[in-house]
Formats: structure tokens, sequence, C-alpha cells
């Protein structure tokens, strides 16, 4: 009896400390997790999820469950990645699907402040000081920073026009009663 | 002027529809049951008149309660297909309640659980069948010996009504099928050489004048059904062509090394519901697989199942819990037995370059 | 010559005889076309004329840009009206670009290029004659036929193979330029041969045409490289890859041509057009289209300005007798839904079908009750009931495991379903929306990518500047260091 009593608590007291021992040695600093859900992020830093950008937001899906539907110019897509890599089910039903939009700057109202082009974390705005800004149409992915920034509200976010090049066939509604 | 755009195409579509199909398997069990009905005379045919009636009533209750339409599924047939397989598969003079209880196996129990008309697992009929079998055995293996309408000795209006809805059971429901005749001939230690030579012969059997279920008897014109289903293109020869080539060669083989012991091949084809069973249980269309290859599999899979459970197992008859063990195994069968895409290897890689 | 099976196909109600014994009618100008600038498969045309600008008749109007594009030519001379947005012939009934011409009705030709001999014009001189001219692939796919001819100098090429299979129901525009047009149709199929550097010809037309059979065999009687073939009526015939497979038992492997096999398919319209092209100088600017379905008056062939707007075509047959439930461009298995008659013919339009509800047989869906027929006729090998299930559960990722991007669409799996379901409305969607995610995807790596390059730039000028501070502040520190040391 005894000696079943101490050979089990032996071997549970070593086979602890070697777990211990391993989280100690093993330890991982930086979580892989984090940096497998920053890669699915734009990585534009825009902060319209409402963390500081990409990076905490990663950290937060990691560590806190922060929602999934927060990242607006990622979209859908982005969406179903981040839940299927987390494994937990995409609520996008309160997630209002904008589409794609970019940002169009006003040629009347800019002042050729530069601020936007501060912004622009895809260097998608080209101008220079007191002349016109341009948006480079296919380098913008509608994170709306510059839009926020504009002291003059010379930039709007369009949305990215259907065309027949991008139209597709939606889902058949109509659909058997089960 | 404005058009419909909401569809992609095709804008044709083929004659086609699911009553349709339904339609001309009933149209395709008509002969058979109408000797069976002359064959077994009046109870027979208040038996089936209830067990359809049963299984409509239950789809209609059923569909009622899912807050479904009612007429699109209630009218396109399968609800009735149900109940006159499950009716055929009855003893002739069994009492109204099995069928009823029957009705209630196989339409909210083994088709409405799942989701309704294509979503069952198992073959509604064969799961009422089996379930009755196994919770009422008695009054599911008293088999009656023919009693043809009209004829001297066999019931009348009134006294039909009595059987199938009275109590007592009458004396000539004494009998078994063939099959369970061998089967207890055997557990007695008359070896199957012996008692085969009891059972009503080949030409007989195939005729159908002989003790069974509506749809044990009449071989010959559910064989005669199968070939319009053939014909009709309604089913292809995968299922049933296995399925009976499985049988036969098993029984044949097994009847050559040692005939004391094993059945033949013919009198395993002619015998139980064998050809109902290849023909129009396991050819059900919701829970046999899809692709060809994957029926030829299903297929042999009913077979042998079949064989030996009639030669090993408790039962005498066992087409009925062959096919529900093989519609358990349709899913894995279809997701393994698929056709080979076009321009790509069985394994879904592009098919190499001449060269490559 | 033997023939080689093909897997699954249906056969459905051709309904040709409408249209198949009546000649090809040539329509008078109408009043005004409408040229769109994207009538291929590739980047759009650009225009070189501008509103006001007169234009003779096969006049270039609109230039092809880039590698896969053809041009558009003026179908008879007149004035350009306007460039703008006019609603496009496609279900989506968006607009696109289109360049608007006024007919004068003198349809005075412009000066065209000169005739090439085929016999002595080189490989690259056919194909830039044919680039030149704006042919495109006339039976629907719309691809540059002058890229398609350029295969040769890719591939070692054995074989053209001339497609006159028609097999989409009601079409009969191949069947009638085949019986009307044979020499015209062989002499263009051998100088594609010549373009591709194919030693054979064989025109594959399936048995329900016996007199463009006969017509074509004839034509082609006096040319030994010329073989004319008669296929098995079975839809769909005419996918190229399962006509390749039919006439040379070769199966194409997915995501190859079948240019790598040594054949090329090209549809008997594009020989004809080709004919015109290097024979005679002559630009594409009209095409025969059929006109057909239940509810059109005068079912016939109609030879057509490209441009004119479908409704005129509609008139000329006498109008329609009822409205029609679905009107369709192209043939009613894979044939696109028309939002309204106001859409211009293109290059591409083989047809125009005003179906009644009766020849549409639409259903209420029902359920699936898993009959497997859809699995047994689909000529590609696919599971068209699984497919399916995975995308109405929105499960794209299955459905693109389970082959939906090696659909065709070719519209039998829905044509046979007992069930009604528009399974290949699904496989539409379904394609559709993985190419969207595609695009997607692609869009954010390019993000990425420029946000990396942004934070780069950023990152350099900061250090940049960190270092000017740091020299600025070693300068100044020296400097101190030497005034505290000069006075010494």
């Amino acid at each position: 009896m005894l000696i079943a009593v101490g050979s089990l608590a032996a071997m549970g007291i070593a086979l602890g400390g070697l777990l211990g021992i391993a989280a100690r040695y093993l330890h991982v600093e930086e979580d892989p997790l984090e940096n497998e859900l920053m890669g699915l992020l734009p990585g534009s830093q825009c902060g319209q999820c409402g963390f500081v950008g990409c990076g905490q937001y990663a950290a937060a899906l990691a560590h806190e469950h922060a929602p999934v539907n927060l990242c607006a110019p990622g979209g859908k897509s982005v969406i179903e990645a981040l839940a299927k890599r987390l494994g937990v089910s995409a609520d996008t039903s309160d997630h209002e699907e904008k589409g794609p939009e970019y940002a169009l700057i006003n040629e009347d109202l800019c002042i050729g402040c530069l601020r936007c082009i501060g912004e622009c974390s895809t260097d998608a705005i080209v101008g220079a000081v007191k002349s016109v800004h341009t948006v480079l149409t296919e380098n913008c992915h509608g994170c709306a920073k510059c839009f926020k920034i504009c002291p003059t509200e010379a930039i709007t976010m369009c949305k990215v026009p259907v065309t027949l090049g991008n139209w597709h066939w939606d889902k058949p509604h109509a659909d058997a009663q089960h | 002027m404005m058009t419909y755009t909401d569809k992609s195409g095709p804008f044709t579509h083929a004659a086609t529809s699911v009553s349709k199909t339904m339609n001309t398997v009933l149209l395709a069990l008509v002969p058979a049951t109408l000797f069976d009905i002359w064959l077994f005379g009046w109870p027979a045919l208040f038996l089936f008149a209830i067990t359809i009636g049963a299984c409509m009533g239950a789809e209609a209750l059923c569909l009622n309660w899912a807050g479904k339409p009612l007429k699109p599924t209630l009218c396109d047939g399968s609800a009735a297909l149900t109940g006159w397989l499950l009716a055929m598969s009855l003893p002739p003079w069994a009492p109204w309640w099995i069928a009823v209880l029957g009705a209630v196996f196989a339409i909210p129990l083994a088709k409405h659980v799942f989701g309704g008309l294509g979503q069952n697992v198992f073959n509604p009929a064969m799961v009422a069948r089996v379930a009755l079998l196994v919770s009422f055995p008695v009054q599911m293996t008293l088999f009656v010996l023919p009693h043809p309408m009209f004829a001297t000795g066999s019931p009348g209006f009134m006294e039909a009504l009595s059987i199938t809805f009275g109590t007592g059971t009458l004396d000539s429901m004494s009998a078994a099928s063939a099959l369970g005749f061998i089967k207890t001939e055997l557990s007695r230690g008359v070896p199957v050489a012996e008692s085969i030579k009891q059972v009503p012969s080949l030409m007989d059997l195939a005729s159908g004048v002989r003790i069974g279920s509506m749809g044990e008897t009449s071989a010959v014109l559910v064989l005669l059904g199968g070939l319009v289903l053939l014909a009709r293109r309604i089913i292809s020869w995968h299922i049933p062509v296995t399925v009976l080539g499985t049988l036969f060669i098993m029984g044949t083989l097994f009847n050559a090394v040692d005939p004391t012991r094993f059945t033949p091949g013919w009198f395993h084809l002619m015998s139980g519901a064998t050809f109902l069973g290849a023909f129009f249980i396991a050819t059900d269309y919701v829970t046999s697989p899809v692709s060809k290859q994957g029926q030829l599999v299903y297929g042999i899979g009913i077979g042998l199942l079949t064989w030996v459970i009639r030669t090993f197992a408790g039962y005498p008859e066992g087409m009925a819990f062959a096919v529900l063990l093989m519609n358990s195994l349709t899913p894995i069968i279809d997701q393994h037995f698929r056709p080979r895409m076009f321009g790509r290897t069985r394994k879904g890689q592009p098919l190499p370059l001449k060269g490559e | 010559m033997k023939l080689f099976p093909v897997r699954g196909g249906i056969h459905p109600d051709y309904r040709k005889e409408r249209t198949s014994e009546g000649a090809i009618v040539a329509l008078p100008l109408p009043k005004a076309l409408y040229l769109p600038l994207q009538q291929h498969i590739g980047a759009p045309a650009e225009p070189v004329v501008k509103a006001g600008d007169a234009v003779k008749k096969g006049q270039l109007l609109a230039k092809g840009a880039g590698a896969v594009s053809a041009p558009t030519h003026a179908p008879t001379s007149g004035i350009i009206s306007a460039i703008t947005e006019v609603a496009a012939p496609h279900p989506s009934g968006l607009a696109q670009l289109t360049i608007v011409l006024q007919p004068d009705g003198k349809d005075e030709w412009a000066e065209l290029p000169a005739a090439l001999d085929p016999s002595t014009a080189s490989p690259e001189d056919i194909r830039a004659r044919v680039a030149e001219c704006g042919i495109v692939g006339m039976g629907g796919a719309t691809f540059p036929s002058a890229v398609k001819l350029g295969l040769g100098t890719q591939k070692p090429i054995e074989t053209l193979l001339l497609n006159g299979a028609e097999c989409e129901p009601y079409l009969t525009c191949d069947d009638r330029v085949m019986r009307e047009y044979a020499a015209e149709v062989v002499d263009g199929a051998r100088i594609m041969a010549r373009a591709l550097g194919a030693a054979k010809i064989v025109v594959g037309i399936e048995t329900n045409k016996p007199a463009a059979l006969a017509a074509m065999t004839e034509a082609a009687k006096t040319f030994a490289d010329v073989e004319v073939v008669g296929v098995p009526v079975q839809y769909p015939m005419g996918s190229e890859r399962h006509l390749v497979q039919a006439i040379t038992g070769l199966e194409t492997p997915a995501r190859k041509l079948t240019a790598d096999l040594g054949v090329v398919v090209h549809n008997v319209g594009t020989a004809r057009a080709v004919h015109d092209a290097v024979r005679f100088g002559r630009p594409l600017i009209a095409r025969v289209v059929t006109v057909s379905g239940g509810a059109v008056a005068k079912p016939q062939n109609l030879e057509v300005p490209l441009g004119t707007l479908v409704s005129e075509l509609v008139a000329f047959c006498g109008g329609l007798t009822e409205p029609p439930r679905r009107i369709v461009n192209g043939g009613p298995m894979m044939g696109q839904p028309l939002p309204s008659l106001d859409v211009p013919v293109i290059k591409g339009t083989c047809g125009i079908l005003a179906l009644t509800a009766v020849e549409t047989n639409e259903q209420p869906v029902g359920p699936c009750i898993r009959c497997g027929t859809c699995v047994t006729i689909c000529p590609c090998g696919l599971v068209p009931v699984e497919m399916a299930s995975y995308i109405r559960k929105d499960n794209l990722e299955a459905a693109a495991t389970a082959g939906v991007t090696d659909c065709v669409s070719c519209g039998s799996c829905s044509y046979i379903c007992p069930s009604h379901i528009p399974l290949v409305h699904y496989f539409n969607y379904a394609k559709g929306a993985l190419a969207a995610q595609g695009r997607e995807q692609r869009k954010q790596d390019k993000t990425k990518e420029l946000v990396e390059i942004h934070n780069d730039r950023v990152e350099k000028l900061a250090q940049a500047k960190r270092e000017a501070a740091a020299a600025k502040k070693a300068a100044a520190a020296a400097a101190a260091a030497a005034q505290v040391e000069t006075p010494q």
C-alpha cells in the first residue's frame, strides 16, 4: 500500500517537475497564433477595428476573444479567414457588408495640404504642396484614414462599382422548402 | 419590355419530374399487386388500402407540423410508394394496426425526423418492416396459404373485415414462408437437401401461387415491373444486377460445396422478396449512392449481406436488414466512389501530358 | 473515321426545324448601330473615332488594346453620333462604353486592306490580317481568333478541328452557313490551318444536320487534307474538349489547352470570317443570327450588321406573338437571359430566342431525391448534387475541391433534374464568387506589399533624419569642442 502510494506520488512529482521544466525551457516568446492572424489582416494599420493597428487587433483576437468581424477594409473574406483559423463561427449578420470602397478627392475642395498623403499607408495618394492630390484607385484599399483627416472634406469614399468584368450571378434564391 | 433575368440557364427543361418518376414506379408495381390481391383475397386488399392511406395521412400530418405546403409533396407519390412497398412486405392477412404502426415507423420516424423527402438516410418502408418484425415477430411471420378471391373457402367481404379489423387469428394462418420453413427445418437437424424438396418447385415459386408476403409471391410479375423500370430508365441495371448476381453466385457456390447446409442460388433468387428488394427497394433513389460505381459496390454489399443473414443469422429473410445496413454506408460510398473528372486522374490531379 | 465515346450528355428537344430549312436573310440597315468596345474576351478596344466623325463601311472604329483584344469596324457608312454608355447584351443589364453609328444609307465601303494570297502569305501575315479584321470566336466564346491561331508558334499543332457540331437546341446559324457557304468555310479553314501550321483539318458536324454534312463533304472533296466527320447527336458535343475527345480520343488534361494535344478548335462561322478577311480584306462587321423561340412570329436566320438592336431583329421576324417568359442571348442551354430587347447584337451573338413559358418549362424547385441522373449525365465527371449542396451551405471551398471550377456550365444537370433544382445557377454563382474571392485576395496581397514598401520608406526617412540629426549633433559637438579648444 505504502509502496503504491509512494511510487505514484514520486511519479507525479517527477512528471510534474518535468512539465514545469519543459514549460520554462520550451517557452515560446512570440505567439505563433498572433503572427498567423496578423498575416491574415490587411496590415494597413487603419484602426477602423477600434484597436491601434493590425498587430493589436491580432493580439486581441488571439488572447481576448475579440470579435472576428471588425476589419472593415478586409471585408467578408478576412472575417471568414479569421473565423476559420480560430475555429469560431463567423457572425456576419451584424457585420454590415459595405463592399469594397475607394477614396475619391474632389478637386474643387482639395487645398493641397499633404495631410492625406501622410496618412495613407499604401502610398495611394499622389500630390505636392498646394497642388491638387489624386488617388491611385488601384492602390487604394478603402481604409478611409484620409477621409477622416481631410480638413476640407474633399475626400469621399465610393463603392467599387460592379462592372461587366466583375459581375457574377447571385446565389439562387428560389430554393426548396426545406 | 422587361423579361426575367433572375435565373441563369438553361431555359429549357426535360419533361422529368419527381411525381412522374414515382408514378412510373407505382405503375410498375400494379401487375404484381393485382395478382397478390387476387391471391390472398379481401384481407389483402384491406391491408393494402390501410397501409397506403396511413402513410399518406402520416405524411400530411408531418408536413402540416413542419409548416410545409401539403400539395407538392403529398401529390408526388413518394408517400404512396412508401406505403405501397411496405404493404407488399407485410403478411397479407396482418391486422390493421400492423399497417398503421408501420406507417408511423416509416413516415414520421424514418423520413420526417431527417427532414422529409430526400433527406432520410434509411429506406422508410424497410425501417418500418424491420421495426415491425422485431416488435411483433408473431404477427409478422404468420403467413397464409393462398386464398384466391372468390374461390371456395376464401373469406368473403364481411369475413375479411373481421380478419383485418378483428382480433383472432385463423387456423389457416399457421404456415411459414419457404425461407422460414427451411431455416426451421435446419435448426431441427433436417438438411437443406431434404427440406427443399418440400417447398414449392421453381415454377411454383415463380408463378407465385404460394405462401409469403405480397411482394414475396409473384416473383415473375415483380421482375416484369423491374424490367419496365429499366426500360423507362427510372433505374439502371447496376443495383439489381449486382444484388441478384451476388446472391446467386454466393448461393450456388456454397451449395456446390455443401448442399446439406446451404440453399442453392436459384432458391435465393426465387424465395423471399428478392426481386422486389433488388428492383424496387435497393434502388430507392434517396438512400442509394448517386454514382454508378457506388451503386455497384452498394449492390454487391446488399447481395452479400442478404446471403449472410439468410444463411447464418436468426432471421430467415435478410433483404430488409441488408438494405438498411448498406443505407448507412451510402454517404461513405458516395464519398469514395465517384466518377473520374474530365481531364483528371482518379485522385483529382490533372492528367499528365504525353512526355511529361 | 473511327469516333471515340464521350462521357455523359443529354438529348434535349432540338427544335431546329423551325429555322433550319429557310435561307439566311439579310437584315435591312437599321436606324442606328450600337457597337460596344468590348465584344470579345480580353481588354476593351480603344476608340479611334469621335462623335461627329463620318466613317465608311469597314473603317476602323476602335483598335485592339493589348495582346488579347480585338478591334471593331463600322458595319456601314455613316456618322458617329456618340460614344456613350449603352446597356450591354448581358444578364446584369449593366451599361458599357459603346460607339453609336448613324448610318447614312449609302453603305459605302472604305478602302480595304489588299487581298492576301493564302498560298503565298506567311502564317504571320494571315494572323496579322485576322487580328486586324477583328475576328473573334463566333461560336459564342468570342476569344480573339488571331491569338488562338498563334498557338502554332508555341506548340506543334497537327489538327485544326472545325466545330460544326452546333449542339445547342434551336440554333441553326452554323448549319445554314455550312449549307450556303460551304466553299468559303472550307477555304477559311485551310487558311487557318496554314496559319497554325496544322497538316490536317477535320470538320465535326452532328449527324442531325445531313444537308450541312453533304454540302461540306462536297466542298471538301477536292482537298486531301480536309475530312468531314459526322459526330453523334449528344449535347454538349460542341464543347471544345468533348469534340476533341470524340474525334481524336484524346482527353485534354484539366488546366491545359487542346493545343497541348496538338489540336486547335475553331467555329465554322469563324472560318467564313477568316475567308472574307484574307481573300477580300473585309473586317468582321456582320454575322448570322438565329432568331427563334415560340414567341417569335416568323423564326429565321438573319445576316445582321453588328450593333443592330435585338428589337430590330425581332421586329423583322414579325414581332412577338405572345409575351415571352425569357429572352435568351445564345442557345437555351448555355445562353444568357437578356433584360430587354434594347441591346445590340455583338460578335458572339449566335442566337436570339424569345421563349414561352411552355418552352422553358420552369417549375417550383423541389427537394433533391438523389436520383443521381445529374451524376450520370455530367460530361465532366462531376457530382452536381454534391457540389450544389456544398454551395447551398456557402461552403465554396468544398465545392471547389469537388471540382466546381471544372464545370463547363453546359446545363445538362439542370435540364434533367426532376426536382428542377437550378444546379448550374449554383455553379455559376460559385465560380463567380470564387473568382471574386481570388480578386480580393490579390488586392489584399497587393495592399500588404504596398504597406510594406510604405513602411520601409517611412523607416528609411526616419533613419535618415535620425542620422542627419546625429550628424548635426556630432558636428555641433565637434564645433563646440573646437570652440572650447581654440582659445587655448
